[in-house]
């Protein structure tokens, strides 16, 4: 109880729904295809990617390190692994991200992350469900935004459930 | 702070208004079936603990949650959820893009 007054884990769950335009196919086919993969998920915002290996099957993963912005800002990690694939319709996946300072990792976030394709009319319905693990200590996010959302929500049944 | 500040329903009803954007302090007491002035005690009280902040401008005070009481943990939950939103976004670019390809490039 009395971690839950300086926790240096916060567990969250949140969800992105998206439709889109497309068949089930090729909204899968975004995720599977390398190098279609890249183009949407990682280049693109402003990121320098340092290295990026994509092996889509159950048991292989991505592996991501990049850069926000300019040499002073830290590179980040993402190691993902592929828990689950179902052809057109889902992507299960766990992965640790969080910066590179030196040979050192220093994890602020450990998930699972599902991705549900379904078919919506003509287009997709895209459902992202992401649990996980916050690690205190990822405090120095560059360019932080300020925000809150739902989280707060969480938060406060956190604290009523440990009242 | 954030602990007894949220023990209180009212109080984790009118944070929770908040989480989804500001609003004016009468805005927030619309929803209570009680006074200004007690609403204005529960608002104090948010304020102290650090979880909202308010500002005057004009004649309308506006009340906003204040991330800084957020510990980084939760904060951190933030970034991946808009980040998680701005990937889904640039795949949605990315399939409008390729929509009248057979197989998208290589």
């Amino acid at each position: 109880m009395t971690a839950a007054a300086n926790p240096s884990v916060a567990h969250g769950t949140f969800v992105v729904e998206r439709r889109y335009d497309a068949s089930p196919e090729r909204v899968f086919r975004a995720h599977s295809d390398p190098a279609a993969f890249r183009r949407w998920f990682a280049d693109g915002e402003g990121w320098t990617i340092h290295e990026w290996t994509q092996d889509f099957r159950v048991g292989g993963g991505f592996t991501g390190r990049f850069r926000f912005g300019d040499e002073s800002n830290d590179t980040w990690f993402n190691d993902t692994e592929y828990l689950d694939i179902v052809q057109d319709r889902r992507i299960i996946v766990s992965y640790v991200m969080g910066r590179v300072a030196g040979d050192e990792k220093r994890r602020a976030s450990a998930s699972l992350a599902t991705t549900e394709i379904v078919p919506d009319g003509s287009g997709s319905r895209l459902i992202y469900t992401e649990q996980g693990a916050f690690l205190e200590g990822a405090d120095d996010i560059a360019g932080r935004e300020q925000g809150c959302g739902e989280m707060l929500d969480a938060l406060g049944r956190e604290l009523e459930t440990n009242a | 702070m954030a602990f007894q500040a949220l023990s209180d329903p009212t109080r984790r009803a009118m944070v929770e208004r908040l989480s989804r954007g500001p609003a004016s302090v009468s805005e927030l007491a619309a929803p209570f079936p009680m006074s200004m002035s007690a609403v204005v005690q529960h608002l104090k009280i948010l304020e102290a603990s650090g979880l909202v902040a308010s500002e005057k401008t004009g004649r309308v005070r506006t009340c906003r949650v204040d991330a800084r009481a957020l510990s980084a943990a939760e904060r951190w939950i933030n970034e991946r959820r808009k980040s998680v939103e701005r990937s889904l976004d640039r795949l949605g670019a990315f399939l409008e893009e390729t929509k009248n390809e057979e197989e998208f490039p290589k």
